[in-house]
């Protein structure tokens, strides 16, 4: 059990303990600072364990991709970033999710704030039955007190941002239900981003769309790296290379818990992995 | 397309003895259900049309607009019954519609926590229960030492309508897609804002739908009126005295020796019937409107 006192916690996270760091990645850590570090993170629904035993970093202002067979956990370990997985009844996480050293499963700790730093895009485009403006206005008017101009400025940039203002200026009191499917997801994006948040969680966001609006969002996310820090939970290994700075590999164990089998600069995971269990699953001899 | 031969499509046309009792078989089955589609409508067709040829005769304005009147001065009009109605389905929504759905946002909620299944299953007895009992209830706590009121009779339409918006409320609200809610929180959204700027509106036109059904429940109940409201012969929009109601003044005059009175009760009842047709003609067109919108 991860009973560490706070302190150790806190040095632990400029190097924390990684699975297999080759040492370029170890000289690339060097140069990064970790925004986000799970620390021995095992998460149970009941008695079922989902996810063992994982450390991880999560460097500011990259992104970092977490590729996987089905079932074996990403999207749980991607909920455990903002505690999403809190919706589920009877889910209990052990060990430490660090947001800029400050351990977010602290007893104190205040939920509604840490889901306001770290944002997140869904698999299904999940727009709000409202307008195209009141959808991205939501998270900004939860804070009360904005005037309007300033808040028809911040939908303008959130949607300038999410590369969809172009397309939806002239219709922001329009239903947002009524967008393409990856019309939708940019909304969803930015309506994550008008909110200011400091990490963006996206758990498949292209899974639901065609190739084309793939691109658009995988444009966009190159975009957003230079503010925000991004994790991206993908099935598809091409978007893992095209879009990561970084990839975590995960693998169900015999018992059918996830684990991190490896973590490393992307184009090392796509070239030389070190795990033959990430080679078999890069090169599609995976099953 | 390959064009088939002669023989295969011989063998298509060919029919059996056994195929032929087959579709014969069939058609008797179809034309059984259909039967039982017409004899499950009919009764209620047959209601309306009889209601309202026995009720027309003595449906004018002056019924609708006149007070209560002897008999012997032409038997006046309902207009008291009306507002007597309107005021007893007013207060109890008042009490009954903000109960209902929050303890729906309770249940979709909290689905599986003592109270929420507490509430389930109180609404499924509630729901069952004879309103007549109901009424015995308010009478007994409400009514004994403070006297017959239309208060007492809104307490008990409240306790009535109370099931149906809850379970109605948590239906619709159960059809509000869990991604919503999710994306409501992950925006930093507290429960109770997530709850009432995401899932109320999303389920808003369901909603009134199932308070439209609910209020057409309750217009038509008298039981439930007979030891609490008790009925008028008065206009009176006092909370605290008795009040008529349109069933309460249909019974009154369907038992009266009276002829006139007798016609009278008919036209309430065509009144009665009206009102819960369009009651939930407009939740159909509600529904279907929210269908639209929604595609």
């Amino acid at each position: 059990m991860a009973q560490s006192v706070p302190i150790a916690l806190r040095a632990s996270v400029t190097a924390p303990p990684l699975p297999v760091v080759s040492t370029t990645a170890l000289n690339a850590v060097s140069e990064l600072s970790t925004k986000m570090a799970l620390d021995r993170v095992s998460v149970c629904y009941g008695a079922f364990v989902a996810v063992a035993d994982v450390s991880l970093p999560v460097y500011t202002r990259h992104i970092t991709a977490i590729i996987g067979p089905s079932g074996c956990g990403k999207s749980t370990l991607l909920r455990a970033l903002n505690r999403m997985n809190d919706l589920i009844p009877h889910t209990r996480l052990t060990g430490h999710v660090l947001l800029d050293g400050e351990d977010i499963y602290a007893p104190q700790v205040d939920v509604v704030e840490i889901r306001r730093r770290v944002g997140m895009v869904f698999q299904r485009p999940n727009p709000f039955p409202k307008t195209i403006y009141d959808n991205v206005a939501y998270g900004p008017r939860l804070y009360g007190g904005i005037r309007k101009s300033e808040l028809d400025q911040i939908v303008e940039r959130s949607l300038r941002r999410a590369a969809l203002w172009d397309e939806v200026k002239d219709k922001l009191k329009q239903s947002g239900m009524a967008l393409s499917g990856g019309q939708q997801q940019r909304l969803c994006i930015a309506r994550a981003i008008a909110v200011e948040p400091e990490v963006i969680l996206m758990d498949e966001p292209c899974s639901a769309l065609d190739p084309v609006a793939t691109l658009k969002i995988e444009e966009l996310m190159q975009v957003l790296k230079s503010d925000y820090t991004i994790v991206i939970v993908t099935h598809n290994m091409q978007q893992a290379a095209r879009v990561s700075d970084h990839t975590a590999m995960m693998m169900m164990r015999p018992d059918r818990a996830g684990e991190v089998i490896e973590f490393d600069v992307t184009t090392k995971i796509f070239t030389r992995p070190g795990d033959k269990r990430t080679e078999d699953y890069v090169t599609g001899r995976f099953g | 397309m390959s064009i088939p031969s002669a023989d295969s499509s011989r063998r298509l046309i060919r029919s059996s003895a056994r195929e032929r009792g087959r579709r014969w078989m069939n058609i008797v089955m179809l034309g059984l259900t259909g039967l039982a589609t017409l004899l499950a409508i009919v009764p209620l067709a047959w209601i309306i049309v009889d209601v309202f040829v026995r009720g027309s005769s003595a449906l004018t304005v002056e019924f609708l607009t006149q007070t209560f009147r002897p008999t012997s001065i032409g038997g006046g009009g309902i207009w008291h019954a009306l507002v007597g109605t309107a005021i007893l389905v007013g207060v109890a929504s008042l009490f009954s519609v903000p109960v209902g759905i929050l303890a729906a946002f309770y249940v979709v909620t909290h689905p599986n926590t003592a109270l929420g299944l507490a509430v389930r299953f109180g609404t499924d007895v509630l729901s069952g229960l004879p309103s007549i009992v109901v009424g015995l209830f308010i009478y007994t706590v409400f009514v004994v030492g403070r006297g017959y009121s239309a208060l007492a009779g809104s307490l008990a339409l409240a306790i009535l309508m109370l099931p149906v918006v809850v379970r109605t409320t948590e239906e619709m609200l159960k059809l509000v897609p869990k991604s919503l809610r999710e994306a409501s929180l992950g925006l930093g959204a507290p429960e109770w804002k997530t709850s009432f700027s995401v899932l109320l509106p999303a389920a808003l036109t369901g909603v009134v739908t199932g308070l439209m059904l609910a209020v057409a429940r309750v217009a038509g109940e008298t039981a439930p009126l007979l030891f609490t409201a008790l009925g008028s012969n008065n206009l009176s929009t006092a909370l605290d005295k008795p009040i008529a109601a349109l069933p309460l003044t249909l019974f009154k005059y369907a038992v009266d020796p009276s002829k006139t009175r007798n016609a009278q009760a008919w036209a309430i009842a065509m009144i009665i019937v009206t009102l819960v047709l369009l009651l939930n003609i407009s939740a159909r067109l509600v529904a279907l409107w929210r269908s639209k919108m929604m595609h």
